[in-house]
């Protein structure tokens, strides 16, 4: 939606030198502790994507950035920062946990439906009370999700050492299994239906991937959000007054019914996350099931520029960067956990915090190139031309 | 003038010359091969439209943009002006339309904020209180130098400011739209002032779009338009027609051709509205006032005097107090069915004072900001989703009906220029057929060929029978398009006029809060 650049550059080429950035510092990074930057990349690259077991647990993991990215993405679109993806998908997780447990369901399509609804109720509850407070007290929502995530931490560390351990079961805090009858259809179900072999390896297996249908449903999910966002009256309102609360106002748009309503369907995607980490992997509720999907889901939102496409292609970049990780990390010991961490938080940084460092030379470059067409009258900018009146996006 | 040439590079006579400025801004050239002499001891007026390149002709010479092309001479040596501090040291000054003052500083602390002597403030204060008191007695310039700014009325603002400029020095003053918040007494005032320095020997360049001005102090005058200087003359050799149309390229109708207005039935009344702003402060203090259908309702004053409040409140996103009566039915003034969208369900249609934080949303396109408060309707909604072929084909349909310029649906609103953007929002608005129309400084920012186009819709809306309350800060547009005028000063009306009764002098006392003196 900027002026200053074509859509391609907007939505390709930028993130792209972005992630260059961030992959040449990683680089000096990994060089100084002296490793070969390029044998950690091709690893990475390789445990990733070289195998049908690497793109597996890849998609898995993008399967959780996709929810909570696009559930990050809803409130951005009301100018809404919600960090509380953490602690909203915790809650999803006890909703997934709280149906699965207690109802012998007949079939993991009913189940799923159950825990569906669980893991939103619960997601966009532990929303709404932050957005709550944002559009009746004027709480910062920044604020109060940052803090919702430490109540939701600490309710679950409760919840699961008191209330939900199983009797006798060694003291681990988690739930008991769920029924069998409840496990989702994964990619290893999908290869014993065909008949593919699948090859045992030290980290993967696609036989033993979490990859499930939940990977699907993410995909749904993204379209849901498009038609939403861009097809529906409420996404059209939803967008105005992110574009503009004055202007919301003077439409007769209330601003505590879209603050409510985009927390809540925000904090709704992040507790579906569940779906596919609770309920699709562990089969029970452990102590983390989120494991910081909640924060990466915002640079996946901002990476994705808020649109379920490239949210989608953030997110898959996100899960190569997890899985990758852990590949590189088996294979040297000297690239630890933490160094895994290192490089994500420079992608991070990159394409979230500093876009504008590379975003803003790449305007003057592409407005200088195209200074040799006549200018339309019409559409001089406002003000004399002044081009500090030019609208920066968001 | 001690900074004169040693080298003759240009006439010394010559305050400021520019030779060849060109600046573009991408693909916008801002200011295309302009050449310009300003003789010393003279006013000189820069007339033209919105986005004529008029400011940006201003920043290069103070400054804040480099030329791309082109030479600055002042007093006829050529000069470099990479940024402010060397405009200053070339005695330039510029008192901007926003001024740019500490509101919780004095006016001594202002005038000496940035151009102290020394690190100890005392003296620097002592040497600015004498030259204010001197400024003072030689130019009707008398501000109180323990002022805090925030305390002063606009008036004395910008007269701080001006004392600003003098205390650095400054032998050319340049002036940016400087009366677009005074009263016509308080610009008066101004002029005065103004003619007082050039008869000292200073230069004055007054940049401004209202032709009488220009008429009434310039010494000469240049007309821009489309980043290009269109002519230069003697302000003594001109008149308000030919700027006019130098200004737009084409010959301009300036005056309004309308009927005697025939009202009909009491429309909108309005009983003791009051408005409370989020500081406590009444921005409205018992507002009183009927308008009727055929006739248009003009609210004069200047800005920040209630104006803004009254239009928020009938435009229902405010709250307030007291009654309003839409067609003899009262109208909720608090709970959930007080918003914009049961005001416009009730027949009240509203373009906005700010067109561009309010009226659009900037980043929406065409398309979708016709449909922009209305997007609930039926015809662009059906169900959960909205019709966008229906938003679409509407839009195609009032860009062809309002010619706006470029007649393109899918162009972001910000793409528009002020004069387009009005256009769409006029067109939203009229089009569906409202019983009243609430219309916020409907030309501000708009180029004078469109001022031409919005009154005659204004006026073609009241023959149809509608009422229409129309706020201006512009007293020619209200002298020119009203029916009847109230003057509005601190949130109350000061009286009603008739405009062919009434004339500017009898309003700015009004709009300055003197109801005795005008009646």
């Amino acid at each position: 939606m900027n002026d200053a650049l074509p859509k391609w550059a907007d939505i390709a080429l930028i993130p792209l030198l972005n992630l260059t950035l961030a992959l040449i510092v990683s680089g000096l990074v990994v060089g100084f502790i002296g490793e070969d930057p390029f044998e950690v990349l091709s690893l990475l690259i390789e445990g990733a994507v070289g195998s049908a077991d690497g793109w597996s647990y890849t998609l898995y993991y993008a399967t959780n950035f996709i929810f909570t990215g696009l559930g990050v993405a809803v409130a951005f679109h009301a100018r809404l920062f919600n960090i509380g993806g953490e602690g909203q998908a915790m809650l999803g997780g006890l909703g997934v946990a709280l149906a699965l447990l207690y109802v012998p369901w007949p079939h993991w399509s009913l189940a799923l439906l159950a825990a569906m609804t669980g893991a939103a109720l619960f997601g966009a509850a532990w929303a709404a009370i932050p957005a709550w407070l944002q559009a009746r007290r004027g709480s910062h929502i920044v604020i109060t999700t940052i803090m919702f995530n430490f109540i939701a931490s600490a309710l679950m560390v409760y919840l699961l050492s008191r209330v939900l351990l199983v009797p006798g079961a060694g003291g681990s805090p988690e739930t008991a299994r769920f029924a069998a009858a409840t496990n989702l259809p994964a990619i290893g179900d999908l290869y014993a239906l065909m008949g593919w072999g699948c090859v045992e390896r030290p980290i993967a297996s696609v036989c033993r991937a979490p990859l499930n249908i939940a990977f699907l449903l993410a995909l749904l999910a993204g379209f849901a959000v498009w038609a939403l966002l861009w097809r529906t009256r409420l996404g059209y309102e939803i967008r105005a007054f992110g574009h503009s609360e004055p202007a919301a106002l003077y439409a007769g748009i209330s601003p505590t019914k879209i603050i409510m309503v985009a927390m809540l369907i925000s904090g709704g995607l992040c507790g579906l996350m569940a779906i596919n980490a609770v309920m699709g992997e562990a089969e029970r509720l452990v102590i983390d099931p989120v494991q910081g999907a909640g924060f990466v889901g915002i640079a996946v939102a901002l990476m994705g520029r808020s649109h379920p496409i490239g949210i989608c292609l953030a997110a898959l970049l996100f899960g190569m960067l997890y899985q990758g990780g852990g590949y590189v990390e088996f294979d040297i010991p000297a690239i630890s956990r933490e160094m895994i961490l290192v490089i994500q938080a420079l992608v991070i940084l990159f394409t979230g915090a500093l876009d504008n460092m590379v975003r803003a030379p790449m305007e003057a470059l592409f407005l200088n190139r195209r200074r040799p067409e006549p200018a339309l009258p019409t559409s001089a900018t406002r003000s004399d031309g002044d081009p500090k009146e030019r609208k920066v996006e968001p | 003038m001690s900074r004169a040439a040693p080298r003759d590079e240009g006439d010394a006579a010559l305050a400021i010359e520019l030779r060849g400025i060109s600046k573009s801004f991408g693909p916008v050239q801002a200011n295309r091969d302009i050449s310009i002499e300003v003789r010393r001891g003279t006013i000189h007026g820069i007339i033209g439209e919105n986005g004529a390149g008029k400011s940006t002709l201003m920043s290069i010479l103070y400054g804040f943009y480099r030329a791309d092309a082109g030479e600055i001479l002042i007093g006829g040596r050529r000069t470099e002006i990479p940024d402010s501090q060397a405009a200053i040291d070339a005695g330039i000054g510029m008192v901007f339309q926003h001024f740019k003052l500490v509101e919780n500083f004095t006016v001594l602390e202002n005038v000496i904020l940035g151009a102290e002597d020394g690190r100890l403030l005392k003296p620097s204060l002592a040497k600015a209180r004498r030259l204010l008191k001197q400024l003072a007695d030689d130019y009707e310039m008398d501000v109180d130098p323990e002022a805090v700014i925030e305390e002063l009325g606009v008036g004395q603002q910008q007269r701080v400011e001006i004392l600003k400029a003098l205390y650095r020095e400054a032998d050319i003053l340049i002036l940016d739209e400087p009366t677009g918040v005074l009263t016509p007494a308080e610009a008066d005032h101004l002029f005065r002032i103004l003619r007082g320095l050039r008869d000292e020997g200073k230069t004055i360049i007054l940049i401004t779009h209202k032709l009488r001005e220009i008429m009434e102090i310039t010494d000469s005058v240049s007309v821009m338009r489309r980043g290009e200087m269109t002519a230069t003359v003697p302000t003594a050799e001109t008149s308000p027609e030919e700027l006019a149309e130098l200004m737009v390229g084409r010959k301009v109708l300036l005056r309004v051709d309308k009927a005697p207005a025939r009202p009909g039935d009491v429309v909108l009344e309005v009983r003791d509205l009051r408005v409370v702003d989020e500081q406590k402060v009444e921005r409205l203090r018992g507002i009183d006032l009927t308008i009727r259908a055929g006739e248009i309702l003009g609210i004069a004053g200047v800005s920040g005097n209630g104006q803004s409040e009254l239009l928020e409140v009938l435009g229902g996103y405010a709250n307030g107090t007291g009654s309003i009566r839409m067609n003899g039915q009262e109208i909720d003034l608090t709970g959930t069915a007080s918003d914009a969208r049961t005001r416009r369900a009730r027949g009240i249609a509203h373009v906005p004072e700010d067109r561009q934080r309010e009226g659009l949303v900037m980043d929406y396109r065409a398309w979708e900001n016709v449909a922009f408060g209305y997007h609930s309707d039926p015809r662009f909604s059906s169900g959960l989703f909205m019709d966008h072929a229906a938003m679409r084909a509407d839009c195609d349909d009032k860009m062809r009906r309002f010619d706006v310029r470029p007649p393109d649906p899918t162009l972001a609103a910000k793409n528009f220029s002020g004069g387009n953007q009005q256009k769409i929002v006029l067109a939203r608005e009229i089009e569906r057929n409202p019983d009243l129309l609430l219309i916020g400084q409907p030309t501000r920012g708009v180029d004078i060929g469109a001022i031409e186009f919005i009154h005659e819709q204004i006026v073609a809306l009241r023959d149809q029978g509608k009422a229409i309350l129309l706020v201006s800060v512009e007293l020619d547009e209200i002298m020119a398009l009203s029916d009847r005028i109230a003057v509005m000063f601190d949130g109350r009306i000061m009286g009603e006029r008739l405009p062919g009764e009434t004339d500017q002098r009898e309003l700015g006392l009004l709009m300055a809060g003197m109801a005795g003196a005008a009646a």
